[in-house]
């Protein structure tokens, strides 16, 4: 069952089997092209393959835009440990729910571009750390994972060429620091989730020490694609350095919320209007977080923006992870930076200093603000703290917090001041559409 | 310590997927797989752990406290868990959340006195595109309305369990 239909102007690649009949099985992918990456991939050199990555301008996923060939670049030939492929589906960035559906509708494609991946630096071994609360669909990957096996697809000598790889999921627990690469390997030893200091960045020393490729779900699962067309093809659907499609998860105050598959560049007021079906209730558009809760705010007259990373970028916020929030002119934007402060004040792993303090006084500064307890100088004191935790951490959550932080207080400024004085929230009760 | 045959053998699995010198990896999923067979973290839980894995209860425990889903309290035979992060919040999960609350009498992480439900305000489940979300355990609802929410709640209270209340379907397979 697919949890939105589909839009006639989506571009399906990575998401051309959802659908499908028993998609998520390994008959229905080896019938739709399965695998047949990894055989043209076996034939290929590791440079080769690299370099056809690097060709299809595909870049991170998981929100930081690095190309990924680049990246699998810069793990070392030669290297007397072993090298481990690690996919990052502890999928938590608020607006972000695109890797559940493909690990949900097409786990053989994300095991393939993992194979492709294990390939291209010469690994051995894969794990896929998924988050804790998609407990289903750690099932969906374990039994895919099995038939792999079944089929000779993983193991000690796939399909009888003398390859190597293995496998498996590991479960998380509930964090949404985990999501940072780092962290994330942190917690796969089995430590707290707290980011390590870079560099060595861990192409070089990741998993156990060991040289490790770290990608988001969903940038493993373009590769089969890219391996297969070539890279020329997946650049072609973007824009420039900016390859292939991308999976916009939309929600908020927009008629048809759903997840598309867009070819980057996609202008964002289409997104609204014509694949998200406009704005609900007849409402006006106010303001659209374009990349998931860590990305500054964009004003209505922000929005006729090309999505892609360098697009957004122009326009002072990020391209992210692709969850598209939608907001009306009925939504207070003071409740809007206070409920994601609170989700970074929880979510701080208290690792470093300025995001521990820094978010946790965000949100008592923005708790009594929207309680009309607020007063002039704190909307000037919630500036100078976001801008004092900046670049201040070892990994970017504490810029997350901030950055969105910063772009609510000057981009809404009038709204804050509203809240002055004792006055009531003038969007209190009007949230919900009607 | 024994568990179940099942998770004797799901233990068994994880300990195999690590390098033999890298065991303290299966710590995080043996904790969670753990707990929902004994119903919390329990002291005997975590010196299970550190034994199979060969660390010390300490290395076990100050895992513990970092991740949200470890508790070392029981919950609820049934943990409502109800998204209010931005997306939810947007079309309804704060109010979904209040109802919650009110129509149970408990609060975040409470239990009601039976036993039977607790309720849990969570961050971002991964749903934001078929909001409001909630979670019950392991399963997940989509666009949840405020009469379907009254159902449910009805229903866990009333002894059923959450595949027998029609009106609210789980999404998942």
């Amino acid at each position: 069952m697919l949890y939105n239909q589909p839009n006639p102007l989506e571009v399906r690649v990575l998401t051309r089997r959802f659908g499908l009949p028993n998609s998520h099985s390994i008959e229905t992918y080896l019938a739709s092209d399965g695998y047949k990456a990894f055989e043209k991939a076996l034939g290929m050199t590791q440079e080769q393959i690299i370099d056809e990555v690097k060709a299809s301008g595909l870049r991170g996923r998981g929100g930081a835009g690095f190309p990924t060939g680049m990246k699998w670049g810069f793990v070392p030939r030669q290297s007397p440990k072993p090298k481990y492929i690690v996919v990052n589906a502890d999928e938590s960035e608020p607006g972000t729910c695109k890797d559940r559906l493909l690990i949900e509708y097409d786990p053989h494609q994300l095991i393939e571009g993992v194979l492709i991946a294990g390939l291209a630096v010469g690994a051995q071994q894969g794990y896929v750390y998924i988050r804790g609360e998609y407990r289903y669909l750690i099932e969906v990957m374990d039994r895919a994972i099995d038939e792999a096996y079944a089929k000779g697809m993983l193991g000690d000598n796939i399909l009888g060429r003398g390859v190597k790889f293995h496998l498996a999921t590991h479960s998380g627990a509930g964090a949404y620091e985990c999501g940072e690469e780092s962290a994330l390997l942190e917690s796969f030893e089995g430590k707290r989730g707290n980011p390590r200091i870079r560099p060595p960045f861990p192409a070089v020393a990741g998993a156990y020490q060991c040289p490790t490729v770290l990608n988001n779900v969903e940038t493993y699962c373009a590769v089969p694609s890219i391996i297969l067309n070539g890279g020329a093809y997946f650049a072609g659907l973007g824009t420039p350095k900016n390859g292939g499609t991308r999976l916009f998860c939309l929600s908020g105050h927009i008629n048809k919320p759903g997840v598309y598959e867009l070819p980057m560049g996609f202008n964002l007021m289409r997104m609204i209007n014509e694949v998200g079906g406009g704005m609900r209730g007849g409402k006006k558009l106010k303001a659209v977080i374009p990349g998931g809760s860590s990305c500054p705010v964009l004003k209505a007259d922000e929005c006729d923006v090309a999505m892609d990373f360098d697009s957004v970028a122009a326009a002072k916020s990020m391209l992210g992870s692709g969850g598209v929030v939608v907001m009306d002119e009925d939504t207070c934007m003071v409740n809007a930076a206070l409920r994601i402060m609170r989700f970074y004040a929880h979510e701080s792993c208290g690792w470093c200093i300025p995001c521990r303090e820094g978010t946790t006084w965000l949100r008592k500064l923005l708790t009594r603000f929207h309680e009309g307890m607020g007063t002039r100088s704190d909307i000037i004191l919630i500036g100078d703290l976001s801008k004092n935790m900046l670049g201040r951490t070892f990994c970017p959550l504490g810029d997350a917090a901030a950055m969105p932080t910063i772009a609510f207080v000057e981009k809404f400024r009038d709204e804050f001041e509203a809240h002055l004085d004792g006055k009531p929230c003038p969007y209190e009760k009007k949230l919900v559409a009607a | 310590m024994t568990f179940s045959p099942e998770t004797e053998a799901r233990f068994a699995k994880f300990l195999a997927k690590y390098p033999a010198d890298r065991k303290r990896s299966a710590v995080i999923p043996m904790l969670i797989y753990g707990q929902d067979e004994l119903g919390a973290v329990t002291d005997e839980l975590i010196n299970e752990i550190a034994k199979r894995v060969g660390v010390t209860p300490l290395q076990v425990t100050e895992v513990v406290g970092f991740y949200s889903m470890l508790h070392r309290k029981p919950q609820g035979k049934y943990h409502v868990q109800v998204c209010t992060n931005i997306s939810c919040l947007l079309v309804g999960g704060a109010e979904l959340w209040e109802q919650a609350c009110h129509k149970l009498g408990i609060g975040h992480k409470q239990v009601t006195a039976d036993g039977r439900i607790s309720l849990e305000e969570v961050e971002c489940m991964g749903a934001c595109s078929w909001a409001p979300a909630i979670q019950v355990n392991y399963d997940f609802y989509h666009d949840v309305t405020p009469a379907q929410l009254d159902k449910l709640i009805d229903g866990l209270a009333a002894g059923k369990k959450p595949e027998e209340i029609a009106e609210v379907p789980k999404v998942n397979p």
